[in-house]
């Protein structure tokens, strides 16, 4: 015990003392900083921890799944040596079946629904099993699945987000014709410009999504957002229907002065750019994150990562009040970010560039936060990550005539088809859910695939 | 500490544990460095005829992750030159003059097995072990387990043994025949003093999927082979069991069979064995599981009383009785222990798939429910649950009763037709098989019946 306490104390020490991690300044290095969480597999490994799943009776995981993978079949496919069967039962159900074994919270998941932690023992690490699988056939590029027998229909789907690349494969299953519109210069959506770097890798994403084009062959066409009433007017006339993956937009704006200073940045523009220029994107010496949420969590973790000195997250109520998953925030603190509490940002300080945030202390009572008057500081810091949410796209979803969005901006549609209140558009993931998981996206995508299958079958 | 020294029909041996004639015994050099690490005899790889072996000689059954549960070979006897075998063991008898070094034989004449014995005997053998079990390639040309297969001719050439052996001679039976008493029995008419059983089974280990061949595959090919490791232990018991049992046998055994750690090996000295032989664990881990076997025996010989090894020899013989004379007033039931179970519902599907429609899941509750009135006190819920202790199986009826089949055929009071009153399964409720149809569905298609049929709605987020 004394022998613990005393490590404690001075892991803390160190820990105060130097950073982390070393700013990478190659890709290899990056690399190292950034070591995947989840790493692949080999068969050995695969052989003994598929050997450990019962086959569970109804299984627990299969229901925490939100795509329903069933993740007995496959672990005992992987078991008996049919990982290209194991591969397929994943598909069936996920098309972003590679990506979700990488990126999904399967500790709030499937891992956490396993009857092994009634016993405390170790879950199966299905997530990871659900990669090797899903990357030894992409890998191979043994296809699994193509197209339907054309039936004469076509869908336009905004958005090559989760959504949007899991209802453009089933609609092809279905026999549709597909047109793909995005906005940037790839798919996957924030699979590969939001997710944190050590969770996937670029080309593992980008990978998968090679593979199911080259299965399903719809068309995408980069670049190419859609922003007008007069582009959306040519859509509806020459698609059957349109599905919008469009996800959520841009960082929300604080609304304190001092938010135009220089080095003060949105986590979601901040990770964008971190997965498309690794070591060459720049981090403070001192960063201060704000919010509570999972983003803030990764926003954190990367500036760790990326070589600053002090990281804080900085968050408007108590600890236990965060909305992040108690693992994510585990992840934060095993890199070195310090949590400051009970704090409301007032101002951003400094003189051109980011120099300090003036913080006031809240307390919270009966659930309402209120500031406590007179305790005004200021925290220095070179760097502002503001992780206060994303944004809606509000603005262009107006531009959809008789669609209708709820009370927090997010689309309406029917829970079993995803069809909006225009009949002739449909939804799914972030911008249907409010902000969700890849998961989340990937599944409904496909139900309303068949929604749409459904409506245009009548 | 309790004694674990053995004299085993005459041959002396510090413990009870010795190796099979098998690989680990083809060379002075692996013996010494048995009885070195622990080992306490060592029956000599069987010497013989001259023989060749082909390469790629053994196969394996992994069971999961696990490797090697069971293990089967092609391989022959002891290719080396005999001159130098019997070298050898004078060398190693010299060595180790208290360890029981056997040497293990098989010829064709009387004559050859007239020299063999004598030449062994010289060397400094302490006994002989005669192969009458190879199930393969010596089989062919009238040796090994064509010999143990045919009473007659086994105790006619027990009997040229015995005509010039001086030291213990001991006779390993094949498992492959139907009732192993009767090799058992011919061994001791032709004055056998012991039995060692079982050598391997006939087996095919495997088939690869892809070249279309049994395993090991010889350029192409396959011939079946002889089973051996964990996965043959409860037929070694159960035939090490007859024989003991047999009015007319009468003879010490070695048990073979599956032996890898001090439990296999009280497990068959329980059932009349008094000395155990290993190989697979040998061949799979290497003369260092002695460490094991030895002092897991010491302290369970400790935590019963037991001072010899012949405390225990044979002392489970006496539970072990036909089926007609188990009591049928005895009754358990199983008891799902709440706080230990993990909801993996594996007794549940178990038992109604697999048995008796015996327990029930209730709502809200990953906690299966044992139906008592329907459990039959089959066992098979306690043997698949993944947790220890959690589900027991419990005596129901209150021990003052006790009736046989055999006394029910006695007294007249055993059902004689299907519809009698008094058979065993006429009261026992079974579902209708209609409700079968769709049960479930949903459980046992999950992931597609969940996608595809529209039952469930889009998963909602947390
Ligand atoms: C920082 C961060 C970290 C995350 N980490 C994880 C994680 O670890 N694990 C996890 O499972 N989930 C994570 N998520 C959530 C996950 O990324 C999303 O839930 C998921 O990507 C939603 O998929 P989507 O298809 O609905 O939207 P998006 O992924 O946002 O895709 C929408 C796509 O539509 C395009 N688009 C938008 N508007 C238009 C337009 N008008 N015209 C053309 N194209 C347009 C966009 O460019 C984008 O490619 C994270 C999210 C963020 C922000
Ligand atoms: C509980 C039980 C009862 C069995 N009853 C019969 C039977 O009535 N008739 C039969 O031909 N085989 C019976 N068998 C043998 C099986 O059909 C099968 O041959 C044997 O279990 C070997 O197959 P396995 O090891 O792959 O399961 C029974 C097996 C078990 C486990
Ligand atoms: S809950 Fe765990 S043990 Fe059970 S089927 Fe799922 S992964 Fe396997
Ligand atoms: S003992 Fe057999 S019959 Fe009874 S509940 Fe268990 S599996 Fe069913
Ligand atoms: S098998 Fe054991 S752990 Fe699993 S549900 Fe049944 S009682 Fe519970």
């Amino acid at each position: 015990m004394l022998r613990c306490a005393l490590h404690d104390v001075l892991l803390e020490f160190i820990s105060d003392q130097m950073p982390e991690f070393h700013t990478p300044t190659t890709e290899q290095e990056f690399q190292l900083n950034f070591a995947q969480l989840k790493p692949h597999m080999n068969r050995t490994e695969a052989l003994y921890e598929s050997s450990r799943c019962l086959f569970c009776f109804d299984a627990p995981c299969i229901k925490a799944c939100p795509s329903g993978i069933d993740i007995p079949q496959f672990i005992r496919q992987i078991n008996s040596g049919n990982d290209t069967g194991a591969a397929r039962t994943i598909y069936e159900a996920n098309y972003f079946g590679n990506a979700c074994g990488k990126v999904c919270p399967t500790e709030v998941l499937c891992e956490g629904a396993c009857v092994y932690n009634l016993q405390e023992v170790k879950p199966i690490e299905i997530g990871r099993l659900q990669s090797y699988a899903t990357t030894k056939v992409i890998e191979s590029g043994k296809k699994l699945f193509g197209p339907g027998a054309a039936n004469g229909k076509s869908v336009a789907v905004i958005g090559a987000g989760p959504a949007g690349i899991s209802a453009a494969c089933e609609l092809r299953a279905l026999g549709y014709s597909v047109d793909v519109f995005e906005a940037k210069a790839q798919p996957s959506g924030l699979t590969v410009y939001g997710v944190a770097p050590y969770k996937i890798t670029n080309e593992e994403t980008l990978a998968e999504m090679d593979y199911l084009q080259a299965q399903f062959g719809y068309n995408t066409q980069f670049n190419s957002p859609i922003n007008s009433r007069e582009e959306l007017v040519e859509l509806e006339n020459k698609y059957d229907a349109i599905f919008l993956g469009i996800g959520l937009g841009k960082t929300n704006e604080l609304g304190l002065p001092g938010e135009d200073k220089i080095n003060c940045t949105g986590a979601v523009e901040f990770i964008a750019e971190l997965r498309q220029h690794h070591h060459q994107v720049n981090v403070g010496r001192k960063v201060i994150v704000l919010g509570g949420g999972n983003t803030a969590m990764d926003a954190a973790s990367e500036s760790s990562r990326l070589g600053a000195e002090q990281v804080i997250l900085a968050y408007r109520r108590a600890k236990e009040e965060m909305g992040a998953y108690e693992f994510e925030y585990d992840l934060a603190k095993g890199v070195g970010v310090k949590g400051l509490f009970n704090v409301a940002p007032v101002e951003i300080v400094g003189n051109g560039y980011v120099a300090g945030v003036k913080f006031i202390r809240t307390e919270t009572k009966d659930g309402k936060v209120s500031e406590v008057p007179g305790s005004e500081f200021v925290e220095p810091c070179d760097m502002v990550i503001k992780a206060t949410g994303q944004a809606k796209q509000t603005e262009f979803l107006q531009l959809i005539p008789g669609l209708k969005l709820d009370g927090k901006g997010r689309i309406v549609a029917d829970a079993h088809t995803g069809q909006t209140s225009n009949p002739k558009y449909f939804a799914s993931g972030d911008a249907w859910n409010g902000g969700a998981e890849v998961v989340n996206a990937a599944a409904e995508a496909k139900l309303t695939a068949r929604g749409i299958h459904a409506y245009l079958s009548k | 500490m309790p004694d674990l020294s053995i004299n085993f029909a005459g041959i002396k041996s510090p413990n009870p544990f010795w190796l099979a004639s098998a690989p680990p015994t083809n060379s002075g050099y692996q013996i010494m460095k048995a009885f070195d690490a622990g080992w306490g005899g060592a029956v000599w790889k069987t010497l013989g005829v001259p023989v060749v072996n082909v390469s790629s000689r053994y196969g394996g059954v992994n069971y999961r992750d696990k490797r090697l549960v069971g293990f089967n070979n092609i391989e022959l006897i002891s290719d080396r030159p005999l001159a130098d075998n019997l070298r050898e063991i004078e060398e190693v008898k010299k060595r180790f003059p208290n360890h029981a070094v056997i040497a293990s034989l098989m010829v064709q004449s009387r004559q050859e097995w007239h020299d063999i014995v004598r030449q062994s005997q010289d060397a400094g053998a302490d006994g002989f072990e005669l192969n009458f079990g190879c199930p393969h390639g010596m089989c062919e040309r009238g040796m090994g387990s064509a010999v143990g297969q045919e009473p007659k001719i086994l105790q006619m050439i027990v009997e040229w043994v015995m005509e010039v052996a001086t030291k213990p001679v001991i006779v390993k039976l094949t498992p492959n025949i139907s009732d192993i008493t009767e090799p058992a029995m011919a061994a001791r008419r032709g004055g056998a003093d012991a039995i060692s059983l079982i050598n391997t089974i006939q087996s095919i280990v495997g088939v690869d999927l892809d070249q279309f061949a049994p395993y090991p595959i010889v350029d192409g090919k396959g011939t079946n082979g002889g089973y051996c490791g964990p996965a043959v232990k409860p037929i070694a018991l159960n035939m090490v069991k007859n024989c003991a049992q047999h009015p007319d046998v009468r003879l010490p055994i070695s048990g073979i069979g599956g032996i890898e750690n001090w439990r296999d090996a009280v497990e068959h000295i329980l059932l009349g064995a008094s000395s155990v032989q290993v190989c697979t664990a040998a061949m799979h881990f290497g003369f260092g599981i002695i460490r094991e076997m030895t002092t897991g025996l010491e302290q369970y010989m400790v935590e019963k009383g037991f001072n010899t090894i012949y405390d225990f020899v044979g002392k489970a013989l006496p539970n072990v009785l036909p089926w007609e004379q188990l009591n049928m007033k005895y009754k358990v039931t199983a008891n799902i222990h709440e706080e230990k179970c993990i909801g993996c519902q594996l007794c549940y599907t178990a038992c109604e798939d697999g048995a008796h429609q015996a327990i029930k899941l209730n709502a809200d509750t990953r906690v299966p429910e044992i139906i008592q009135e329907n459990c039959v006190g089959c066992n098979l819920c306690s043997l698949v649950c993944p947790v220890e202790d959690c589900i027991t199986m419990d005596r129901t009826d209150d021990g003052t009763q006790h009736l046989t089949w055999k006394e029910r055929v006695e007294a007249g009071t055993a059902p004689t037709e299907f519809n009698d009153e008094r058979a065993g399964g006429r009261h026992h409720w079974v579902p209708e098989p209609a409700a079968a149809l769709g049960k479930e569905r949903h459980k046992t298609l999950p992931g597609k019946a969940r996608i595809y049929s529209g039952e469930t709605e889009l998963p909602t987020v947390v």
